[in-house]
């Protein structure tokens, strides 16, 4: 296992929900970021982020690790749930919810 | 970088002969678009694995020639 890969093993491990993302949650890069940072935040998910523009290998890294060429990309408790469009339509039928909840994350909506 | 969407449909039909395609160029400036994929190929396949399957079809163009693809996909 290289560097990168171990990296973003012990992120997503040591992180129930991690979302890897252009930008900071208060100044995403991307709409694609912003969304999903709004989704999270909306459902009152206390989450921890990674700004892929800090690093390159952290950036390439993340679409090898996950097989998924883009970002945002949302893992929860070690499970790659998916990117933006996913992530959205999950939300939007109550799925997200739900495996929120299965996977035994606090929510605390505003 | 930016890419026809005629190549785009051609891309997707490729690995996924059966696919119902409709894409829309979102800004005009053939980089970024919304396509809607329905496939039989995608029954009992989770949401990640039917995306997984069209971002392959493009062999790598997505994240690269393709900035923004926003992308739903159904099973027939």
């Amino acid at each position: 296992m290289n560097d990168v890969t171990e990296n973003i093993n012990n992120e997503i491990k040591n992180n129930s929900v991690v979302l890897f993302i252009k930008g900071t949650p208060v100044f995403p890069m991307c709409g694609f970021s912003a969304a999903t940072v709004q989704i999270l935040t909306n459902l009152g998910v206390k989450f921890h982020s990674i700004n892929v523009l800090d690093s390159d290998e952290i950036r390439e890294g993340i679409k090898k690790f996950s097989n998924w060429p883009t970002i945002p990309q949302l893992y929860v408790k070690e499970e790659f749930i998916g990117g933006c469009d996913i992530i959205k339509e999950m939300f939007e039928s109550g799925e997200l919810l739900k495996l929120l909840n299965t996977k035994g994350i606090e929510i605390n909506p505003s | 970088m930016a890419m026809e969407k005629e190549d785009l449909e051609k891309l997707i039909k490729q690995s996924i002969p059966d696919a119902k395609i409709t894409i829309e160029d979102l800004r005009g400036d053939g980089d970024h678009y919304s396509a809607t994929v329905i496939s039989k190929k995608f029954k009992d396949k989770s949401m990640v694995e039917q995306h997984k399957m069209v971002y392959k079809s493009l062999k790598g163009k997505m994240g690269n020639e393709l900035h923004a693809l926003m992308l739903k996909t159904k099973s027939e």
